[in-house]
């Protein structure tokens, strides 16, 4: 590999260089050794079980669907989530409700969480504001089955701690 | 021998090896605390003991632990004697070396002269050099014995850099052993403590710095600590010559590093940076311009211990710092910076000592 860089004869007496480098590591370590000693956090690092990170006001959490106020489901099954999809995690099956012809509602509603990229294309997507993401990031689980979230799922989702958190503006 | 003699070499014997093990052990945790610290983390705390942490100083005791519970795993394709007997040797090498470093100035106990070190030899610095040459036996021994390509080729890393710059080693510490005329570290250490111009103490870094900037590095390679890491370069020979090594074997080979860095670290304290002398103060007390103020000969080998502690533990603190700060080198540059300057400036630094003592004299 060649460098366009010459080095000059104070860089190549060598000893200079590495003191400057030795100063800039040493001052961090002083100045935070100083923090640590005064009671003050010397680091950047968040110590995640314990405390967690401050969390944007546009984060894009787990989904849930929005209930109307007669406890039925916004979700009108027009598909253009399941369309609009990349990761193509969100499974359908649109019903028919008679006393309500106008519409459709979803009987199934699934969301991979698995293959799910929080993207948000969804809820971009979404006609009637019927999907939604919440702030909650812990979706951890112990197998990949329970990480297909069902419509019941989805509907009664519960708010968790992250969710009544104030978001970082 | 008189038996307040035998008691006291005992009793050096087991504080010097309790004290350089204590040191390794601590230096475990010291080398994740410091780097956290230095990088802007927090650093391992996450042992937590009837709710104490103590800055993570028990992970120090659940390392070990983990270390012994592994399973000690022995390829079938080694030499099985040489692959055990080589984390020995670094170990064996590294506590033995620092026999010959005197931490204080001789106690009279009893009506006996007791010099605080465990042996105090006339040719100590070449004892020295011989036991930490020893050392790289233990890479050798690792390399060969594990049958594999990785663990070979940081075995002939270890081999080339220690033949490479003990030279320098050798070469830069003629001008110490000129100026202070003798090869027994007591007497150097104790020569040390003589003035310049009747104030600058003589310490080996004033009298000769450059042979100081030549013996530094040198050192650190031959504790094969980073910037001079190659025989372990994880990014090209996954663990070097321990590659094939693991549990508490692989922990000795670790343990004895640390233990090395402590050495290293006491080595150019006795050496550059004065041993256990405190500036101006001698047997009966401090001395300066003519003023001078009485201090029990106790108190003062007490200080004098303490400040040898004190030194060792700050470039201790040094060297670590060293190696969260430079980056490893090329094998090219490891080789261009042993053979092409440290050795000529070592010979022209012997060369120039050697007229200035001359003229002086």
């Amino acid at each position: 590999m060649k460098y366009d860089f010459k080095f000059g004869w104070w860089e190549r007496t060598y000893y200079p260089e590495l003191i400057r480098g030795f100063y800039i590591t040493s001052r961090h370590f002083f100045v935070n050794l100083a923090k640590w000693m005064t009671g003050k956090n010397g680091a950047y690092t968040y110590q995640y079980p314990e405390e967690k990170r401050p969390i944007s006001p546009n984060f894009r959490g787990k989904h849930y669907l929005v209930l109307k106020d007669d406890n039925s489901p916004q979700c009108v099954a027009c598909y253009m989530c399941q369309t609009n999809c990349p990761a193509q995690c969100i499974d359908i099956v649109a019903g028919e409700d008679e006393s309500r012809p106008e519409e459709k509602y979803p009987v199934a509603f699934k969301i991979d969480i698995g293959r799910c990229i929080f993207c948000g294309f969804c809820v971009e997507a979404c006609p009637k504001d019927a999907i939604r993401m919440s702030y909650d990031y812990h979706i951890a689980d112990y197998n990949t089955t329970d990480l297909v979230y069902d419509r019941e799922k989805l509907l009664h989702w519960v708010e968790t701690d992250l969710d009544k958190e104030q978001p970082l503006l | 021998m008189d038996w307040i003699i035998f008691i006291a070499i005992i009793v050096k014997v087991l504080f010097v090896i309790v004290v350089l093990l204590t040191f390794a052990a601590v230096l475990t945790w010291v080398e994740r605390k410091q780097s956290a610290v230095t990088q802007d983390r927090v650093g391992a705390n996450r042992v937590e003991v009837f709710g104490f942490r103590a800055l993570g100083m028990f992970h120090i005791i659940t390392d070990a632990m983990k270390m012994f519970i592994k399973e000690d795993y022995v390829p079938g394709h080694v030499n099985k004697m040489l692959h055990f007997l080589a984390p020995f040797f670094p170990m064996v090498a590294a506590l033995s070396v620092f026999a010959v470093i005197p931490f204080g100035d001789d106690i009279v106990i009893a009506g006996r002269t007791i010099p605080l070190a465990v042996a105090n030899l006339d040719s100590g610095l070449i004892y020295l050099f011989a036991f930490s040459s020893i050392a790289v036996f233990g890479p050798v021994l690792a390399g060969w014995s594990s049958h594999e390509k990785y663990a070979m080729i940081g075995a002939m890393r270890a081999v080339a850099q220690s033949v490479s710059y003990e030279i320098a080693i050798g070469v830069s510490v003629v001008g110490i052993v000129l100026v202070y005329n003798s090869l027994d570290l007591s007497v150097i250490v104790q020569k040390q403590g003589e003035l310049l111009f009747g104030f600058i103490p003589k310490w080996g870094i004033i009298t000769q710095p450059l042979a100081f900037l030549l013996f530094l590095p040198a050192m650190i390679a031959e504790n094969k600590r980073t910037p001079f890491d190659l025989p372990e370069g994880e990014s090209e020979l996954v663990a070097g010559y321990f590659t094939e090594y693991s549990g508490m074997r692989w922990g000795a080979f670790f343990l004895a590093e640390f233990v090395e860095i402590a050495v290293v670290a006491g080595v150019i304290v006795t050496l550059f940076l004065g041993g256990w002398q405190f500036p101006y103060l001698y047997a009966d007390g401090f001395h300066l311009f003519g003023y001078m103020l009485n201090i029990p000969h106790a108190v003062v080998v007490l200080i004098e211990v303490v400040t040898f502690f004190a030194k060792w533990i700050i470039f201790i603190w040094f060297l670590q710092q060293i190696r969260w700060t430079f980056p490893r080198f090329r094998y090219d540059q490891l080789m261009r910076l042993g053979w092409k300057n440290l050795l000529p400036l070592g010979l022209l630094n012997i060369v120039v000592t050697a007229f200035v003592i001359l003229i002086i004299n």
